[in-house]
């Protein structure tokens, strides 16, 4: 037996796109944010409601990714906005790769601002960096409070969190501890942003919208 | 789940390295940051599910996580941050410091390939 000393970074495809990624990204100044929830956390619903109430303010674009279908795409067009549907067959989170071609097909220069809807999973997608400015975590009530504790990676990384479906706190149904949330979630993230909100009735989301604003205004 | 897309890449580089020294390889270290969330058996069990058939059938792994890293905002000092435990608050070994930035997480690296010698 033989021990060859190889010292090589291994997914090195997947860095040297995240970075064209970047360096694009800055040449154009636009934002781009990477969204990172479970499945079933509001993710799409959240950027429709934005999008709409912001139409005025920012050109927001859009890359979805799904496992399959362009249900979410779909949702999105209806608002307007461009988008782009990467299916990714299988596959638990979206590559730098992929990212890469979808920017060529969004009118980029029309935009200031681009959400990656990353494919709906705490885990992986945490792991592959896009060439983001920014990941946004999105975690509903409906998912408990222990989530920052269980999934620390993604809590860890992202810029915002956002606590959606407030509004199923109001009638008692759903146990959430918001304050033990932002305790945990802190405690990894000093700096993390967190806005409790409501993509169904737009509570809170004022203050969502001022952080993507000033984003924006600082590209 | 990623595990599979790391597998390939993994694959892909044992394949390379033993072919420039002409020798099956039999085992094979790496290591990457603790927020790369690898679990060893999925990721064992997705190499050994694509080597097969391949040279690197029975390659046998060896995984290291390396801890994860932040720098304290106040004192610029860097310590090893454990995120593992939930009672723990992770704070700035120098000054204890809770405010502090997480250094960007250890790559995955293919450390050392094991060849098999007549």
């Amino acid at each position: 037996m033989k021990k060859i000393n190889v010292g090589k970074k291994i997914l090195s495809e997947n860095e040297k796109y995240a970075f064209e990624n970047i360096l694009f990204l800055a040449e154009q100044k636009k934002l781009c944010l990477n969204m990172i929830s479970s499945p079933g956390s509001g993710k799409t619903t959240i950027l429709t409601r934005t999008i709409s109430e912001l139409k005025n303010k920012i050109k927001i674009g859009v890359i979805e990714g799904d496992i399959q279908t362009d249900i979410d795409a779909e949702r999105i067009r209806a608002t307007e906005a461009p988008v782009v549907q990467i299916n990714t067959n299988g596959a638990c989170h979206l590559s730098a790769a992929q990212i890469s071609a979808a920017l060529k097909k969004l009118p980029v220069e029309d935009l200031n601002l681009i959400f990656i809807e990353n494919v709906g999973n705490l885990v992986c997608p945490s792991a592959f960096e896009l060439g983001e400015n920014g990941k946004i975590v999105v975690l509903s009530v409906a998912e408990g409070d222990d989530k920052p504790a269980k999934y620390p990676a993604i809590f860890a990384k992202s810029k915002v969190l956002l606590v959606n479906k407030i509004d199923l706190l109001s009638g008692g149904q759903v146990d959430f501890d918001i304050e033990r949330v932002k305790v945990d979630a802190r405690r990894l993230n000093k700096g993390i942003e967190i806005f409790p909100i409501s993509a169904k009735t737009g509570e809170g989301m004022a203050d969502w919208y001022d952080w993507l604003i000033k984003s924006v205004e600082k590209k | 789940m990623h595990e599979t897309m790391v597998a390939q890449s993994l694959l892909a580089a044992i394949s390379d390295e033993a072919a420039k020294h002409n020798a099956k390889p039999i085992g094979a270290k790496i290591s990457c940051g603790k927020l790369w969330a690898i679990n060893d058996e999925a990721l064992c069990f997705a190499f050994e599910a694509i080597a097969k058939g391949t040279p690197c059938e029975g390659v046998k792994l060896d995984i290291e996580h390396k801890p994860i890293r932040g720098q304290c905002k106040k004192c610029d000092q860097s310590f090893e941050v454990e995120l593992g435990n939930p009672l723990a608050r992770p704070g700035c070994s120098k000054c204890g410091s809770d405010d502090f930035e997480l250094l960007p997480d250890g790559p995955l690296i293919l450390e050392e390939i094991e060849l098999q010698t007549d």
